[in-house]
C-alpha cells in the first residue's frame, strides 16, 4: 500500500450498532479477516442512539475520522431506528461539510451481522481514505493535544 | 503636547508594536473590538464604542490557570505561567479607562490577583477623547470627563491630527520611544476648544443628568424590596450579553477541562444572569430570573458602592444598545431612583 | 404605524375591561425610538404599550412562561411570530386555551445595529416615510433607505400572512416568495477551504453570551445540554475554536426541523454573527432531501427529523446532484 505520509496513523472511531455491525465485527474477527488496529469500536444499542455530540466529541478528543455502522435499512432490531439515524446523519454531515469540514471524515455504512467481510473491507477503505486525507485539523481541540 | 498626522498613524502602530503587543480597536466586518494589532489590520478609531469593552486586555474572557498531569494515581501539578508580555492598549475611551480603576478594586485590593496584576503592570494605557458621544452615553453621571480621559497617555484627534499627552512615568517612557514620529504641536487652543465642544455635547445628552441619589448602603433594603423589580426584569432572557459587553463586570468561574492527559484548570467570565451562577452543592440560592437580575443591578449600584465608595458602572451605554430585550441599567436607575418615588 | 399602535391599545383596553383577558403581552415604550422592550401590561399600565418600527422581538417565547400563569393573556403576534407560536403549540410548550392572539401587520422591522454602517450616531428618533427613513440624531438629521437598515429576518420575509390568530388588526396578508437561501447557496458553491475560512472568521467572533440560545423560541428546554456541568463543555468561555463550532453546530442541530426561521438568533447576536445561515442550511437540506417543510405552518405535520421514508437518500449521498 502506498501511503505518502508513513508516520501518520489515523485514529478512527467506529460507532457500531449492537445487533448487526458489532456482531459483524465479531464475525470479521472469528473469520480471521483483518481490519486496521487504528479503528476503535464503540458499541451503541442502535445506530439512532448516536448523538451528534458523540461525533463532535470524538473529533475533539483526537479522532481523525468517525464512522457509524448500523443494521441495513429495514433490518433494525428496533424496527425503525436506523431510518431516523439515516436522516440525522445525512443532515448533520451535510452541515459539517457546509462548515468546511472534509466530507470524507465522516461516513455511514450498513453492515449486517453476517457481513464480516464487508466490515473488514469498509474499515480498510475508510482508514485508507483518512490516511490520505491526513490529520483532523478543522475540528481539533488543541487542549487535548498538549 | 505633541502631534502626528492621522495619515501617519500606521507608522506609530508599527513602532509601538516593535516592543509591545498593541491592542487597538480593529474593524472586523463592521464590528469593532480591541484586538492585537498586526500589519495591515483595519484600525477604527472613529467608532465610539467597541462591542466588548477593553477589560479583555487585563482580564481575558478565558484564561488558563494551571494544568495537572494525571498518570494513574500520580498527579503532577504544572507550573503556573504568569503573563510577561509588554502590552499597550490604544484608543481607550474615558469610560473604559475609568473601569480599570473599578476592576483594580476588585482584583487588587486585599488579595492581589496575580494574572491581573501582571498584565496591569505590563500595560500602558493610551486613552482617546470621545469626539462624538452618542445618545446612550452617561459617563458624566459618574464624574468621568470623556473630553479629557485619564490614562498613561491621553490623545485627541482634531482636524486630521492626533495630539498626544503623556501623564505619568509609564507614559513618558513610551513617548520617549516613539517621539521621532511626532512633531511639536503648539495647538493647545485647538485641543482646548475641542474639549469644550465635547463637554457641551455631553451636557445635553439625554442621560447625562440621571439622578443617583438614594443608591447607597442606607437605602439598601428599600431598593432590594422594591416591587418594581418584577416589572423591570420580566423580559430578561437570562443571556450574558450585558455582562460580557460591560467594562466593569468582574465575576468569573473556575472550571476544569479534562484533556487527554490530565486536567486543565481555567477561568472564564461568568454572568450573574446565567442560571448556573451561584450554583453550589446544596442548589442555587437564586432560583428566579428576577433574583438574578436584581443581583446584577444591586451589585453595581448599591453593594459595590457601599463597599468601595464608587458605583460599578461607568455609563458607557453598551448594555443600553446591546440587550436583546432592551433592558438596562438606566431603566433601573430611573425606576428606582428618587425622581420616581411613588411607593 | 401609529394608527395600528392606537388600535392595539384600544383593543387591549377593551379586552381587559371586559375581563376576556387579564394581562397583555406587547412592547413597552423606552427612552429612545429603538429601545422598546417586551413587557406584560394590565389595565393600569396599558398606556405604555407601543408598536413601532423597532418592535422586532418575537413575543412567542415569553408565552412559555406567561401562558402557564393564571388567567388568559392577550398576545400581539407579527406574521413571522405566528410560526413560532404554532411550533410551540405542537410541542406542548404553551397552553393555547390561556392565550388570545391578535395578529398585527408588519412591514419590516429596523435593526439599530445597522445604523453604524451609515455613520448614524446618537440616535434620538426615527421616522419612516415610505421607503425612506429619517433618523434624528444629536448630530443632525440623516436619511437612509429603509431596506438598508432592516433586520436580516425582514429582508427575507416569509410573507404577511398570519398562520394563527383569534383576531386580526388590519388586512389578511399574503405569503411571499423569499430569496432566503441565496447566501446559503453562495456558501455551498464555495470550496471547502473557503467555507472553512468563512465560518472560522464568523464563529471566532462568538463571545458565548448565549443570547442566541436564550432568545430562540425553539430552545425551550428547561435545562440546556450546555448548562450541564457533567458535559465537559465550556458553556460560557470562548475557550477555543472547537468549542465555538461545537456550540453553534449543536445549537442549530437541536432546533433543526423545529426552527421556523424567525431570525431572532441573528437579531440579538451582539457580534452580528450570521447565525441564520446555519439554521437555513438545515432547512434547505431538509427541503431538498425530504420535501418542502415549513415548521410552524400548522400544528400537525411531523417534522422531517421525526419521520422517515423507506427510500431516503443515504448519508454519503448528501452532496449528490439531482436532489
Amino acid at each position: 500500500m502506498q501511503v505518502e505520509n508513513k508516520e501518520f496513523k489515523p485514529k478512527i472511531v467506529a460507532f457500531c450498532c449492537n445487533w448487526c455491525s458489532y456482531a459483524g465485527a465479531d464475525l470479521a474477527g472469528s473469520s480471521r479477516l483483518s481490519y486496521p488496529a487504528e479503528v476503535k469500536i464503540i458499541r451503541i444499542p442502535c445506530s439512532c442512539r448516536l448523538n451528534p455530540m458523540f461525533i463532535l466529541k470524538a473529533f475533539q478528543r483526537g479522532a481523525d475520522g468517525v464512522i457509524l455502522c448500523g443494521c441495513h435499512p429495514g433490518d433494525c432490531h428496533y424496527t425503525t431506528g436506523n431510518y431516523f439515524a439515516r436522516r440525522r446523519m445525512t443532515t448533520l454531515f451535510s452541515m459539517l461539510n457546509y462548515l468546511g469540514i472534509e466530507k470524507e471524515r465522516t461516513r455511514v455504512e450498513w453492515v449486517s451481522a453476517a457481513e464480516g467481510a464487508k466490515f473488514s473491507v469498509v474499515m480498510n477503505d475508510f482508514v485508507k481514505t483518512i490516511t490520505e486525507l491526513g490529520e483532523n485539523k478543522r475540528l481539533e481541540d488543541l487542549r487535548c493535544k498538549r | 503636547m505633541m502631534k502626528i498626522s492621522v495619515k501617519n498613524l500606521p507608522e506609530l502602530y508599527a513602532k509601538i508594536a516593535e516592543e509591545n503587543s498593541l491592542y487597538i480597536p480593529i474593524n472586523n466586518k463592521g464590528n469593532v473590538n480591541f484586538k492585537k494589532w498586526e500589519q495591515g489590520a483595519l484600525v477604527d478609531l472613529d467608532r465610539l464604542k467597541t462591542v466588548k469593552s477593553a477589560k479583555d486586555v487585563f482580564f481575558p474572557q478565558s484564561q488558563d490557570l494551571v494544568n495537572f498531569e494525571v498518570n494513574g494515581k500520580e498527579i503532577k501539578v504544572g507550573e503556573q505561567v504568569l503573563p510577561t508580555d509588554k502590552q499597550v492598549i490604544f484608543g481607550v475611551r474615558g469610560c473604559d479607562a475609568k473601569s480599570f480603576e473599578i476592576l483594580d478594586m476588585a482584583f487588587l485590593e486585599d488579595f492581589g490577583d496575580k494574572f491581573y496584576e501582571a498584565r496591569r503592570e505590563n500595560t500602558t494605557i493610551i486613552t482617546l477623547a470621545c469626539g462624538r458621544p452618542d445618545e446612550a452615553c452617561f459617563c458624566k453621571v459618574y464624574g468621568i470627563d470623556a473630553a479629557d480621559p485619564k490614562g498613561d497617555i491621553t490623545t485627541w484627534i482634531v482636524d486630521g491630527y492626533l495630539y498626544w499627552m503623556p501623564n505619568n512615568d509609564k507614559g513618558y517612557d513610551l513617548t520617549a520611544k516613539v517621539k521621532d514620529l511626532f512633531a511639536l504641536g503648539n495647538d493647545d487652543d485647538k485641543v482646548e476648544a475641542y474639549k469644550t465642544e465635547i463637554r457641551s455635547i455631553i451636557d445635553k445628552l439625554p442621560y447625562s443628568h440621571l439622578n443617583l441619589k438614594g443608591f447607597d448602603a442606607e437605602h439598601l433594603m428599600e431598593k432590594f424590596d422594591s416591587k418594581k423589580w418584577n416589572e423591570l426584569s420580566e423580559a430578561c432572557l437570562g443571556c450574558g450579553t450585558c455582562t460580557f459587553v460591560c467594562p466593569t463586570c468582574q465575576c468569573y468561574d473556575i472550571k476544569d477541562f479534562k484533556t487527554n492527559k490530565g486536567v486543565e484548570r481555567f477561568r472564564c467570565w461568568d454572568s450573574c444572569m446565567f442560571s448556573d451562577f451561584t450554583k453550589c452543592a446544596h442548589g442555587n440560592p437564586r432560583t428566579t430570573q428576577l433574583q438574578r437580575f436584581r443581583q446584577r443591578f444591586m451589585h453595581k449600584l448599591v453593594y459595590f458602592h457601599s463597599n468601595h465608595g464608587v458605583y460599578s458602572c461607568v455609563g458607557c451605554g453598551r448594555c443600553v444598545q446591546k440587550c436583546p430585550s432592551m433592558l438596562n441599567i438606566v431603566k433601573v436607575i430611573k425606576a428606582l431612583g428618587e425622581d420616581n418615588k411613588d411607593e | 404605524m401609529q394608527k395600528i399602535s392606537a388600535e392595539m391599545k384600544k383593543r387591549a383596553s377593551e379586552l381587559l375591561a371586559s375581563g376576556e383577558v387579564s394581562r397583555v403581552i406587547g412592547w413597552a415604550e423606552g427612552d429612545f425610538c429603538y429601545d422598546c422592550s417586551p413587557a406584560t401590561f394590565t389595565a393600569e399600565n396599558i398606556d405604555k404599550l407601543v408598536y413601532t418600527d423597532f418592535c422586532g422581538a418575537n413575543l412567542s417565547k415569553y408565552l412559555i412562561k406567561e401562558s402557564k400563569k393564571e388567567g388568559k393573556i392577550l398576545v400581539f403576534l407579527k406574521p413571522c411570530d405566528t410560526y413560532s407560536f404554532n411550533q410551540l403549540i405542537q410541542e406542548h410548550r404553551i397552553v393555547r386555551e390561556n392565550i388570545y392572539v391578535i395578529g398585527i401587520p408588519c412591514d419590516g422591522k429596523l435593526d439599530y445595529d445597522k445604523f453604524k454602517f451609515f455613520d448614524i450616531e446618537g440616535v434620538l428618533g426615527a421616522e419612516s416615510n415610505g421607503n425612506e427613513l429619517t433618523v434624528d440624531t444629536i448630530y443632525g438629521k440623516k436619511t437612509v433607505n429603509k431596506e438598508e437598515v432592516m433586520l436580516e429576518k425582514c429582508l427575507c420575509c416569509k410573507g404577511k400572512k398570519h398562520m394563527v390568530y383569534d383576531e386580526l388588526i388590519g388586512e389578511e396578508g399574503e405569503l411571499k416568495e423569499s430569496s432566503r437561501f441565496s447566501m446559503v447557496e453562495k456558501l455551498e458553491a464555495m470550496t471547502e477551504d473557503e467555507r472553512y475560512a468563512f465560518w472560522q472568521g464568523e464563529l471566532s467572533k462568538c463571545i458565548r453570551c448565549n443570547a442566541c440560545r436564550n432568545v430562540c423560541p425553539a430552545c425551550s428546554c428547561e435545562n440546556c445540554v450546555f448548562d450541564n456541568p457533567e458535559s465537559n463543555i465550556a458553556s460560557k468561555a470562548n475557550a477555543n475554536e472547537f468549542e465555538e463550532k461545537l456550540f453553534h453546530i449543536i445549537r442549530a442541530w437541536h432546533v433543526a426541523g423545529r426552527c421556523t426561521d424567525c431570525g431572532e438568533c441573528s437579531r440579538v447576536c451582539p457580534q452580528n454573527i450570521p447565525l441564520h445561515l446555519l439554521n437555513r442550511k438545515f432547512i434547505k437540506d431538509m427541503n431538498t432531501f425530504y420535501g418542502e417543510y415549513q415548521a410552524g405552518e400548522d400544528t400537525e405535520t411531523r417534522a422531517p427529523l421525526n419521520s422517515y421514508k423507506l427510500n431516503d437518500r443515504e448519508a454519503y449521498e448528501f452532496d449528490k446532484e439531482g436532489k
